[in-house]
């Protein structure tokens, strides 16, 4: 927010790049803007054209009428149908305006949200990692409708201009010096409402992001309640947002006080014009040059077209919004480091075995990017240079055909990162990983899904079923979702649920506990059969005892399938048949646990923190007895 | 069943739309503060706007069709005052604008303020975790309604009434047969917009709803990531993406397809009114009941009247929506707090090791079932007590009982001898500190963080810390040391990180009293047992409360208290409960100690 601000006070150039966003829009949405610009330019001159119509019926029918005590049925029903017809086109052209106007935003904000999450299901995690997931929700929502709002005020404004251009060629039509007060009124107006945006627009920002702050504030704050209430620190975080708050009272006061400037001058203006027009025509009547008609017209155009004048000021103060948005949008659309495929296929008769060689991995320690800044940087088209942090250096691994290989490690020792390479979920900076012989690289999109399958440590699942959740949309049998579920001990809590595997499980399956999310999720992973199954800490979330009989489960159906699973728990290590142990992104020893355990202190530190404790406490207690 | 009556937060308490005006104003009286005033100013404000049309008429009548030809002189003099007029009402507008902003933030600032620190002397069990979205919107969203309607339709109401009012008395004054008309041209539009207005009303909110089905689909490409990419989903991913994109693109035209016919209507009654008037007008002067410049003056004077009618609704619907959300704010402010602060009346805890005792403790959930039944037991000062038991037996609860986070249904919680309902806040907060199992951090660093718990802390104090905790090399490692932000929640730490910070933060606090509700729950087994050490260190001369997960905790500890079902079954060291063969107790040591070997 605060950088959106920066960006629109440090762009002098803002008209010229808003307008080259809104020409993109008009190249795209072609057919529906064209029916609002008619529409409005409709508007625009019916709008003119119903003062002078007003004027004509008074000096033809009315004034006449007046004069000769009496009106006649014809002269009335003239008065009817002129009138008729003028509003009915005023309305035709503003429904043709409004209608047009709200297709083209909303067809447009669609078009270009799926421009957007095209882009983060193609873009490369690496690239998801650099960027919080709070701004790329942000940008397919809220950045989008600021790129394209402003074609809700647009064609009006188009509209207006007609309106002007043609109500000022009537002025001049029907007096000079009425149509002089009139190149002072309107130019007045609009310079009045150019600064009003321009004043209310920073005050508008500021006032919106104390909004945001104060609501920041309260969801942390609220959000740590039980730490608050732990800590006794109620009072401080009550003066924390107290000032939040009062920061946000002066700024809306603040937008207050413009508006309560501006509105009232803004209103004047025109006003005033139309008491001058008053004071001159009847002066210009009295020299016999015009008539009352005349002045009427003049002081009526007046008075209906001071308001939609006050659509340019709405398109201004859209134009940054615009700018900026696009920049954000923009951001995400030019991203590059898109993963590149091969043509290969894997093998169809592999076996899964998988093998790293001096593989290395870092990322950036650097804060995390933002979209606002990578638009105005131009984004590079690697990572962005900086600290980096080594997650893994080259790594050289074999996971053997057919067995069970454990990652152990301490926390932070890049044993996730490692899961994620293997899979080649990213690419390495280094080395070579490979999957039945074959380099990944050059293995087609999505062949290494096909064969190899990864359940995370934070399980996710999809705003669906339980058995979308499994499936994934694939043609698979009940027979194969039943059996699924079961290895994955998920079969019971799923029998329990309103509609069974038929339940939709909510947002990101909220409506489940982490547990059940795991197991679901481990069901997913089972169902594909795959030669190469990855567990990244996958059963933490659950029981001990369902998690021995999950692992049970596997081991039966795992015969033949490779397995590498990421593990703190003994139970997990100890159904492996090989061990890998690492400590800060560097392989330490593999070989099989027993081995490990004789050779590797690191590793026997680790693995037996839990059973060494214990017996050194029997120890102490023994001693304390015994002294 | 008092607490159940009081967790219906803001909900249960259904204030009538006067008794909610009377309440809020009670509640911000800087909204009262002047407000005749205000209103009086404002009434002068619209006068200003009749400007045009009575000048129009005077001009007319008696300026150009004066009897001996125009009469400039009058009418230059007219203009002139009446532009001083409306330079004077403008500026009155000027001042009822900054009146009513200033009253009306100061107001709600104040209101916001008083529910948020409300919102923190509710119990954990109002807190609750679903809840807390709806507890923030009642100082962000809420009050920003409020605000949004105060500024725009609130300003809108007072000028629009105003305005309607003093055409209708200069109407009336030029014809009140041609004044009836206007309004019986404009009655039936209001109540037909009205109707329109709920046809609009439930398209819009099948737009919001289609707003949060594609924001939550959006989401799964961003927050699935791995797993999209894991399993080769993301055209099946993007297909459903598009529909729920195009659901809400569809939902949104129609909604704006509805709302443009809506107001069409309006502007085609205005302009038909427009049309009658001149046509009955011209009738009406005709036959002489009506002068010339009366007539057009109508014309502008109708004018006047479309734009209030349009936005009428508009504007009650935004008033109906600013009146739910002041209600709901009065009915945080009005929950009252079930755990409050005895403060003047309360006693301080003396320094030192704390002795707890339960006595006939029971808990129950507001309309749920009892987690806690007749808990009666004492732990003595000095001791480390793990509290272990499955999920669902109720450790949780005891230790947030224990720490006054609620209060039990029955029975009595005692430190020290003295019920825990009479203890002061501040005393007991300084005294007995809790560390949940989740840590929640701040969106600041890592040292703000720590010191949360003792803000007077040195930067040297929580060096000290660190280091007495083992975790320095930790810190170290870190790319900014104990200056490294920690993002949102601690988003850039691991979950095992977030629990190491929280327990530094409370070993920093240094209580008597220090409960721990799997507090190491998320860290790799030897950072765990390298903690446990420092832990006991600290804990040594205080009383610890442990709730465990793993058993390596009750292990260490002098006595483990087993609950299951909400009973304490067993209690005793760890070594004489695990002999005991077929106990619960028995039963957890050893499907954990499978998991060891």
């Amino acid at each position: 927010m605060s950088s959106a601000a920066r960006t629109m006070s440090a762009r002098p150039d803002t008209l010229r790049r808003g307008l080259r966003v809104v020409g993109r829009g008009f190249a795209e949405e072609r057919k529906v803007l064209a029916v609002a610009v008619v529409g409005s330019a409709v508007y625009g001159v019916m709008t003119v054209a119903m003062a002078r119509v007003i004027a004509h019926l008074v000096s033809t029918v009315v004034e006449p009428a007046v004069r000769a005590g009496e009106i006649s049925a014809g002269q009335v029903w003239t008065i009817v149908w002129q009138m008729s017809l003028a509003v009915l086109l005023t309305v035709v052209g503003v429904v043709l305006r409004r209608i047009g106007a709200g297709m083209a935003f909303y067809n447009l904000q669609a078009s270009y949200r799926r421009r957007v999450t095209r882009q983060y299901l193609r873009l490369p995690l690496s690239w998801h990692h650099r960027h919080p997931s709070g701004q790329l929700l942000s940008n397919a929502n809220a950045d989008v409708e600021a790129t394209w709002n402003v074609f809700q005020p647009l064609p009006m404004a188009i509209g207006v201009l007609v309106m002007l251009v043609v109500g000022a060629i009537e002025m001049f039509r029907v007096d000079l010096w009425l149509a002089v007060i009139g190149m002072l009124v309107f130019p007045a107006l609009f310079v009045a409402n150019l600064v009003f945006q321009s004043r209310m627009s920073p005050r508008v920002t500021l006032a919106q992001q104390l909004r945001a702050e104060v609501s920041e504030v309260a969801h942390e704050s609220i959000e740590a309640g039980l730490l608050v209430k732990a800590m006794g620190r109620e009072e401080q975080e009550t003066e924390r947002f107290a000032e939040v708050t009062d920061r946000l009272r002066a700024a809306a006061v603040e937008v207050g006080r413009t508006r309560g400037t501006f509105d009232p001058v803004i209103e004047a203006i025109p006003t005033l014009g139309t008491l001058a027009v008053l004071g001159v025509g009847t002066a210009r009547v009295a020299a016999g040059d015009i008539d009352a008609a005349d002045v009427v017209q003049i002081a009526y155009l007046f008075s209906v077209l001071a308001f939609p004048v006050r659509s340019f000021g709405w398109v201004l103060a859209e134009l940054p919004r615009t700018v900026v948005g696009w920049d954000r949008v923009n951001a995400v659309l030019s991203a590059k480091g898109e993963m590149r495929y091969g043509p290969d296929d894997l093998p169809t008769d592999g076996d899964g075995a998988s093998s790293l060689r001096d593989v290395s991995y870092a990322y950036a320690a650097t804060e995390r990017a933002d979209l606002g800044a990578e638009a105005r940087d131009a984004e590079p088209e690697s990572a962005p240079t900086g600290e980096q942090v080594v997650a893994l250096s080259e790594v050289t691994i074999d996971v053997p055909a057919g067995l069970t290989t454990a990652v152990v490690g301490p926390t932070g020792s890049g044993k996730s990162t490692l899961a994620t390479i293997v899979l080649r979920l990213v690419d390495p900076e280094g080395g070579v990983v490979e999957i039945d012989g074959r380099d990944l690289r050059s293995v087609r999109r999505g062949g290494v899904p096909d064969v190899a399958t990864l359940v995370a440590q934070q399980s996710f699942l999809f705003d669906d079923t339980v058995r979308g959740n499994v499936t994934l949309g694939e043609d698979l049998s009940e027979a194969q979702v039943d059996d699924a579920l079961r290895v994955a001990q998920a079969d019971g809590f799923v029998a329990e649920l309103s509609d069974g595997r038929d339940t939709r499980v909510g947002e990101r399956g909220a409506s489940l506990s982490g547990g059940q999310r795991q197991r679901i999720a481990l069901a997913r992973a089972v169902i594909r059969k795959p030669r190469l199954l990855v567990l990244d800490d996958a059963t933490s979330a659950v029981d001990p005892a369902v998690e021995t009989a999950i692992l049970d489960g596997l081991r039966e159906r795992s015969r033949g399938m490779t397995v590498l699973v990421v593990a703190y728990r003994m139970s997990t290590i100890s159904m492996a048949d090989r061990v890998c142990y690492l400590e800060r992104g560097r392989v330490v020893d593999q070989g099989t646990h027993r081995q490990l355990m004789e050779r590797c202190e690191g590793y026997e530190r680790l693995v037996t923190a839990y059973t060494r404790e214990a017996q050194e406490r029997a120890a102490v207690a023994a001693d304390e007895e015994a002294s | 069943m008092s607490t159940a009556t009081s967790s219906e937060i803001g909900g249960g308490t259904e204030l009538s739309t006067t008794d909610t005006l009377k309440r809020g104003i009670a509640l911000s009286p800087e909204l009262r503060a002047g407000l005749l005033v205000t209103l009086g100013l404002a009434l002068v404000s619209t006068i200003g706007r009749v400007m045009v049309p009575f000048v129009v008429q005077q001009t007319i009548d008696n300026g150009i069709l004066a009897r001996g030809g125009p009469d400039t002189a009058l009418v230059v003099r007219l203009t002139l005052l009446a532009a001083a007029a409306v330079t004077f009402t403008g500026l009155t507008s000027y001042v009822v604008n900054l009146r009513l902003f200033r009253a009306s933030e100061g107001g709600l600032a104040t209101l916001r303020v008083k529910a948020f620190r409300h919102i923190h002397d509710l119990s954990t069990l109002t807190q609750s975790s679903e809840r807390r979205g709806s507890l923030v919107s009642r100082v962000t969203s809420d009050v920003d309604t409020i605000s949004q309607f105060v500024q725009f339709g609130g300003l809108m109401l007072i000028v629009s009434i105003g305005q309607v009012t003093v055409a209708t008395v200069l109407m009336a004054i030029y014809s009140p047969l041609l004044a009836l008309l206007v309004w019986v041209c404009f009655v039936p539009l209001f109540i037909v917009i009205r109707r329109f207005q709920g046809v609009v009303g439930r398209a819009y909110t099948l737009v919001r709803e289609r707003v949060g089905d594609m924001l939550a689909a959006i989401s799964e490409s961003v927050v699935g990531a791995v797993t999209i990419r894991a399993y080769g989903v993301e055209e099946r991913t993007g297909g459903r993406i598009d529909a729920a994109i195009d659901r809400h693109r569809r939902s949104a035209i129609a909604a704006q397809i509805k709302a443009v016919v809506a107001f069409s209507s309006g502007q085609l009654v205005a302009g038909l009114t427009t049309m009658t008037v001149l046509a009955v007008g011209a009738v009406m002067a005709a036959r002489g009941s009506l002068t010339l410049g009366e007539l057009l003056a109508f014309l502008f004077l109708v004018n006047l009247f479309t734009q209030p009618v349009q936005t009428a609704t508009e504007i009650l619907n935004e008033m109906q929506n600013a009146i739910a959300g002041w209600r709901r704010v009065i009915g945080i402010v009005d929950t009252p707090a079930d755990v409050s602060d005895p403060s003047e009346e309360g006693v301080d805890l003396p320094r030192g090791p704390i002795t707890v005792e339960f006595d006939d403790v029971s808990f129950a959930y507001p309309g749920g079932d009892t987690v806690l039944s007749d808990v009666s037991l004492t732990i003595p000062p000095r001791s480390r007590v793990a509290v272990v038991g499955e999920t669902g037996s109720g450790k949780t609860t005891l230790a947030k009982l224990l720490t006054r986070l609620m209060d039990p249904a029955t029975g009595r919680v005692l430190l020290d001898g003295v019920d825990l309902r009479r203890v002061r806040f501040r005393s007991l907060r300084s005294r007995v500190v809790m560390v949940p199992q989740e840590g929640f951090l701040f969106d600041a660093t890592l040292l703000q963080n720590i010191r949360f718990g003792r803000p007077d802390a040195t930067r040297d104090d929580v060096r000290l810390t660190l280091t007495e905790l083992g975790l320095d090399g930790w810190v170290e490692g870190l790319p900014h040391g104990l200056d490294t932000e920690v993002g949102q929640r601690g988003e850039s730490l691991s979950a095992g990180e977030r629990q190491l910070v929280a327990l530094a933060r409370a070993y920093l606090a240094d209580p008597d009293l220090l409960v721990l509700d799997e507090a190491t729950s998320a860290v790799d087994p030897s950072t765990e047992v390298r903690i446990q050490r420092a832990l006991d260190g600290l804990t040594t001369g205080r009383t610890s409360i442990a709730i465990a997960h793993r058993l390596s905790t009750a292990e260490a500890a002098d006595e483990v208290i087993v609950v299951d079902r909400g009973r304490v079954v067993q209690r005793g060291p760890h070594s004489e409960l695990v002999r005991q063969t077929g106990s619960v107790y028995a039963r957890l040591h050893a499907s954990w100690a499978r998991q060891q070997t």
